[in-house]
């Protein structure tokens, strides 16, 4: 009597969370294309010869890493437009700006370090074929770097993922959003409601667990011989 | 006999307080065969990557056809070479690695024709065409389409080898080319080394470590020793006949 009841209080709640699945998959989507563009920019700027370039992505880098996501995300949302009068957006800019710069400052170590792993001899066997730096970057190393890269990639692809659910401490009515809302109704089934959320952002993850297994394959076929 | 078609002025080289190089005076003419022997960290490799433009001299001047390297003239006044200038010249001269350096990401086919398109701007199926000959000289006609991770250590020097070759270098740098390879692999990599010796007519630098194979294709043997040229002359007056105690030493020990 009891599982019949549990499987069927899922069917009354998982519709209710499906309405938050399309912010929660916009923000994701939103946010990794950010990431994906900030960490190649910051990634590129820091091992760039200009030393005040390389300083300014560097304070960056190491603002976003070394503070909390959520009180980035309170800082954009409440104190930014406060101080300075300056209005982000909506609360949706304003979650994939905050979740952006935040795994953009992650990812740009590994654009970083993926860039510098590719060996001194293939910069020399470039050189050495008369390629131009712009050449040898384009053709040699970046290519290597990136395969490189696909893994930690989809790695922190799924992290942001399991980062959406903060927007809903700014209003935005994601998956988490729409089972607080349940719960504060109907307090008993909240085991329930967290376990069907928890299944939600499981199965979300799928296919992003595929593409970084994936990726670890190609990243394997690529580097050093 | 023909001018050189490089010349060393008095280059010196150094790494922090550690002077590699002391003073190379050296001519190498259009296509002599010249190897580089002596005791590991006399320099000899340091010559080469001066050349290749991998290694900047300390002092001094190398000369390519006819051109400064390491320097040009602007405004009337010799100032350090750029990019540009570089580039002008490393055109001539091709380089084949200890440790092959083979791109990994290409096929075999891809490492030999991506600098002749993007470097030299030539024509595509040109490119191919004398890149799959290339390839087939050095018997790996069978491999263009397999990536340098599913080849052997002498077969990835022979694509090494067709990838420089196929940018028509008048000067090509072998650094060491066999001593990253299993003993059973070093035949068909000289084997190699001698077809093009024989057959093509560009100046070769080979730091070695194979005597005889030395002795047999070197027109001039460069015996280095704690930075300077200690002796120099055909392979038979170095390698066979030297009166110089430290050459008889080093060979010596050499052959065990």
């Amino acid at each position: 009597m009891k599982e019949v009841l549990t499987i069927s209080a899922i069917f009354e709640i998982a519709p209710q969370l499906w309405r938050g699945v399309q912010i929660t998959v916009s923000i994701l989507i939103a946010s990794a294309l950010f990431a994906y563009a900030m960490s190649f920019i910051a990634g590129l700027c820091r091992l760039s010869n200009n030393f005040l370039l390389r300083k300014l992505t560097g304070f960056y880098v190491e603002l976003f890493r070394g503070t909390s996501l959520i009180v980035q995300l309170f800082w954009l949302y409440y104190a930014v437009p406060m101080l300075f009068g300056i209005n982000l957006g909506s609360n949706w800019w304003i979650g994939v700006i905050a979740i952006g710069l935040n795994y953009g400052a992650y990812l740009s170590e590994v654009v970083r370090s993926s860039i510098l792993s590719v060996s001194q001899g293939q910069y020399e066997a470039a050189t050495a074929l008369n390629m131009s730096s712009f050449q040898r970057m384009r053709f040699i190393i970046f290519p290597q770097a990136v395969r490189m890269m696909l893994p930690e990639f989809g790695n922190y692809t799924i992290q942001i993922l399991k980062g959406t659910s903060l927007v809903s401490l700014i209003g935005l009515t994601d998956i988490l959003y729409y089972g607080d809302v349940m719960r504060s109704t109907s307090l008993s089934l909240s085991p329930l409601i967290y376990l069907t959320a928890l299944i939600f952002y499981f199965i979300l993850a799928l296919p992003l667990i595929f593409l970084t297994r994936k990726a670890e394959k190609i990243a394997k076929k690529g580097a050093a011989s | 006999m023909a001018e050189p078609i490089v010349t060393y002025q008095d280059v010196h080289k150094s790494f922090g307080d550690v002077e590699v190089l002391k003073g190379i005076d050296l001519d190498i003419y259009p296509a002599e065969k010249v190897a580089v022997i002596g005791p590991s960290g006399s320099g000899k490799t340091t010559i080469i990557r001066l050349l290749m433009t991998l290694e900047q001299p300390t002092a001094g001047d190398i000369i390519v056809d006819g051109r400064n390297l390491w320097k040009m003239e602007k405004n009337g006044k010799w100032v350090h070479a750029n990019e540009n200038h570089l580039r002008s010249i490393r055109g001539d001269i091709g380089m084949v690695f200890q440790h092959f350096n083979l791109f990994p990401h290409m096929t075999i086919l891809e490492n030999c024709m991506t600098a002749p398109i993007h470097v030299k701007n030539e024509e595509k199926n040109d490119v191919k065409k004398r890149s799959i000959e290339m390839l087939e000289r050095v018997g790996l006609g069978d491999k263009l389409d397999n990536y340098p991770s599913q080849l052997s250590g002498g077969q990835k020097q022979r694509v090494a080898m067709a990838r420089a070759l196929v940018m028509r270098p008048k000067i090509m740098l072998f650094d060491e080319v066999t001593s990253a390879l299993d003993p059973e692999l070093v035949g068909e990599v000289l084997n190699v080394i001698r077809d093009i010796a024989e057959n093509d007519d560009m100046a070769m630098v080979l730091v070695t470590h194979e005597m005889d194979f030395a002795l047999d294709i070197a027109d001039k043997v460069l015996f280095l020793d704690e930075g300077v040229i200690a002796e120099q002359g055909t392979a038979s007056e170095v390698i066979e006949h030297s009166e110089n105690p430290r050459v008889q030493s080093f060979l010596q020990r050499f052959r065990g």
